[in-house]
């Protein structure tokens, strides 16, 4: 047995013994379309998973984590959710927060910020998308003034999109610090408590019902002085390094979570009888192969190939996998048949249908179908760049 | 399992890329096509006996290199690119794979020696080409004769047969089993040359109106297997899959060369979305295909056989679709003159219609994925 297998089978015993008793009910739970569930228990798991060292994992060792390889985290990934591992609550204090402070956090900032992510008892959210700053991220209003008496930061504005804000403690902001600049330029990247007077988080009810999103409110609320990443001025630059870190290793632990819905999908139709239509039985079998075609994508980005093409292949992973799941989506819908019409508490049928509704998103969230083209076209294949209008 | 090339396998390729730069030239391609010519001789000299491609995936014990799918893969992808006139994947894909897996140790150690010695080109002459098994079926008949086998029968399409050394011939037993035979030149076949409309790869029909062979020249050893068919055919589909990649690649390589020199209302056509947005949606079919065609290259041999196999379908399905899709974006992009024979769209869309037709058109392979899939065998 190679090192890796035996890693596995350490994380696969962990998980069987772990996710067991009232933690059982988290299992396949807080996934795709319902990041809002059972939230309370999740925070727990989170706990649960620090107890045994599994928050973090890829964090180096200095900082608490367990400085695993990219091969250890891709198997750390797909054992979790293998094992049924529910969405987690941690995951954007751990794979974005953690690392933009381990690379760009002062001393005091690293201290006071990373044991909370590394132990489970503070949860993070972004504070990114705003009503006039979507797909032109760069159009931020949302404006941070300096108090000079205290060297606090006053912030006033909206953030919408918020995932998960209202079951979190702290918000990273990106906030117009500079009067009257534009763009990328006089942006400061904060870190704010939710729990304070200025701030007021309204849920956003979303297609399938669930609220996993918020708008989040600023009015004159304060960021401390100590609590700005990098110098003000620096918000684009650290942004975008942000968004950087989510290097795709969760990727394939998402990979498997779509395999799950193509094996219910599966065996939904062989129940139904939807199997015996050669129409869904094509369908079925494009859809395995584009999910063979991800995965091998993914490790060829993980790799440590920088070939141009690989480098001008790893944009097109999001539109890939995005476009893949909606799919996935109606096909699951056409092999229910009028099952698909009714709400259903039978899980595996819930499920497809939360799949169905929240595929939508996954082509509009994190740069839509539009953004990512024009990404692929610029940057892969150095193609005219878009106009910018006078508006 | 992370999937990238070795230093090794990344010199091959550029050395390759470079090579197929300089001598397999579009106006190369058009040479043998508009004289309707077997092969481009000097580029087939050039790969075959200084450049040594066809000894790549041959076992050194064989006086091949020893190396594997992925160097395969990479050389179909970037012949696939130019569209080459040379029998490379009917050689080193068709024949050479069937040989190792099939043939006797006599029948390797010489026809496999040829082949990595670059002295011959060979073919198989299945009995449909059509077909994800071609294989099972063969229309030739071997009746067994004093000095050996008297070999009698039509084969419709033999791909690469004018310019073949050496024809494998796939031919039913008395007792239904399929045996494999060999024809070197002249041995009393007539070989017909047929007008096809992708002229990069051509086709000739094989007529055996009893042709005696000698026992020697039957190569299998003890009959056919499915095991042995499955290892020969996933090569073939591989190999396939990979030029079809490549000639998805080579198609937008020559669109958006034209694109970003067309100019129209002020501005060159390539700044417009609606064609970026075209030209990013080829990207992403070619990353997907790269991947699969690659990842199932990596794991041949590696995975178990029922699984590669599986990818290698997978990988035909996506590149299939791909290879069309990139041919007509090519016409279409091209404008006015993406139809005409002086610009080399049609090429790439008369290679893609060939190419999908070929061991298995997409629904085939679904097919063959979803029984595996739904664990049922097939369609109930």
């Amino acid at each position: 047995m190679s090192d890796l297998d035996t890693f596995r089978a350490e994380v696969r015993e962990w998980m069987a013994s772990h996710l067991t008793g009232k933690f059982a009910e988290l299992k396949f739970r807080g996934g795709s379309g319902e990041g809002d569930a059972l939230p309370e228990l999740r925070k727990e798991w989170e706990r649960e998973l620090a107890a045994g060292r599994w928050t973090c994992p890829g964090w180096p060792r200095e900082h608490g984590g367990r400085g695993l390889s990219v091969a250890e985290q891709v198997a750390f990934q797909e054992e979790y959710s293998r094992a049924g591992g529910p969405g987690r609550m941690g995951h954007i204090g751990e794979g974005l927060m953690g690392p933009t402070l381990i690379a760009f956090g002062t001393e005091e900032q690293k201290k006071r910020f990373l044991p909370g992510i590394l132990n489970g008892t503070e949860f993070w959210c972004q504070g990114y998308s705003e009503p006039s700053a979507g797909s032109d991220f760069g159009n931020i209003k949302t404006r941070a003034k300096l108090d000079p008496v205290s060297g606090d930061w006053i912030v006033s504005g909206q953030k919408v999109w918020t995932s998960l804000a209202h079951l979190s403690d702290w918000i990273f902001v990106v906030a117009r610090c500079e009067e009257g600049s534009v763009g990328r330029n006089g942006l400061i990247f904060l870190l704010m408590p939710l729990a304070q007077s200025g701030v007021e988080i309204h849920p956003i009810k979303q297609i399938g019902g669930g609220a996993e999103f918020n708008s989040v409110f600023f009015d004159d609320a304060r960021a401390n002085a100590r609590d700005v990443v990098g110098q003000p001025g620096d918000g684009w630059k650290i942004a975008m390094a942000l968004l950087g870190f989510e290097r795709g290793i969760s990727t394939l632990g998402q990979q498997m979570s779509f395999q799950q819905e193509l094996d219910l999908i599966v065996e939904i139709s062989k129940e139904n009888g939807s199997d015996r239509s050669p129409a869904i039985r094509q369908r079925v079998a494009y859809a395995w192969t584009g999910l063979r075609a991800m995965r091998y994508l993914a490790m060829r980005v993980l790799s440590d190939d920088q070939s141009a093409e690989t480098r001008r292949e790893a944009l097109t992973y999001k539109y890939q996998w995005s476009n893949w799941h909606r799919d996935l989506g109606r096909l699951a819908m056409d092999v229910l048949k009028m099952d698909a019409n009714v709400v259903s508490h039978d899980p595996r049928r819930e499920r497809l249908q939360q799949m169905f509704l929240f595929a939508r998103a996954d082509t509009i969230y994190g740069g839509t179908n539009e953004i990512q083209l024009n990404i692929i076209a610029e940057q892969g294949l150095g193609m005219p760049r878009e106009p910018r209008g006078k508006l | 399992m992370i999937i990238e090339f070795t230093p090794d396998q990344q010199m091959i390729r550029e050395e390759a890329q470079r090579f197929l730069r300089e001598q397999s030239s579009s106006e190369a391609t058009r040479r043998v096509v508009d004289a309707g010519a077997s092969h481009d001789v000097g580029l087939w000299n050039s790969i075959s006996h200084e450049l040594g491609w066809c000894a790549m995936a041959i076992p050194e014990e064989f006086g091949g290199l020893g190396l594997g799918a992925t160097e395969v893969a990479m050389l179909m992808e970037l012949t696939g690119a130019r569209l080459a006139c040379v029998p490379f994947w009917s050689t080193v894909c068709l024949a050479a794979p069937l040989i190792e897996a099939a043939g006797s140790e006599d029948a390797k150690t010489r026809y496999l020696g040829a082949i990595a010695a670059g002295e011959i080109a060979a073919t198989v002459a299945f009995g449909d080409l059509s077909v994800a098994d071609p294989l099972a079926v063969t229309s030739v008949k071997a009746v067994k004769s004093a000095g050996g086998y008297v070999l009698t029968g039509k084969v419709a399409q033999v791909i690469d047969l004018a310019v073949a050394d050496l024809v494998i011939v796939p031919a039913k037993l008395d007792n239904g089993a399929i045996a494999l035979f060999t024809l070197e030149r002249d041995a009393g076949q007539v070989i017909v040359p047929l007008k096809v409309l992708d002229g990069t790869r051509p086709i000739a029909s094989l007529e055996l109106a009893g042709v005696a062979v000698s026992a020697a020249q039957r190569v299998d050893a003890g009959g056919l297997t499915a095991a042995a068919a499955q290892s020969a055919l996933a090569f073939a589909n591989l190999g396939l899959a990979a030029e079809q990649l490549g000639a998805a690649q080579g198609a937008l390589d020559v669109t958006l060369a034209y694109i970003a020199e067309r100019v129209q209302f002020g501005r060159t056509i390539a700044s417009f979305q609606a064609i970026k947005h075209r030209c990013a949606e080829l990207v992403v079919g070619i990353a997907e295909a790269r991947s699969l065609v690659f990842g199932a290259a990596a794991s041949l041999g590696e995975a178990d056989a029922d699984e590669s196999a599986l990818e290698i379908s997978g990988a035909r399905v996506l590149a299939s679709d791909l290879q069309f899709r990139a041919a007509e974006e090519a016409i279409q992009l091209h404008g006015g003159v993406g139809f005409t024979w002086e610009y080399d769209p049609h090429l790439y869309f008369k290679r893609a219609q060939a190419s999908a037709a070929l061991l298995g058109a997409r629904d085939a392979h679904l097919d063959s994925i979803a029984a595996s899939v739904f664990g049922d065998g097939g369609q109930k």
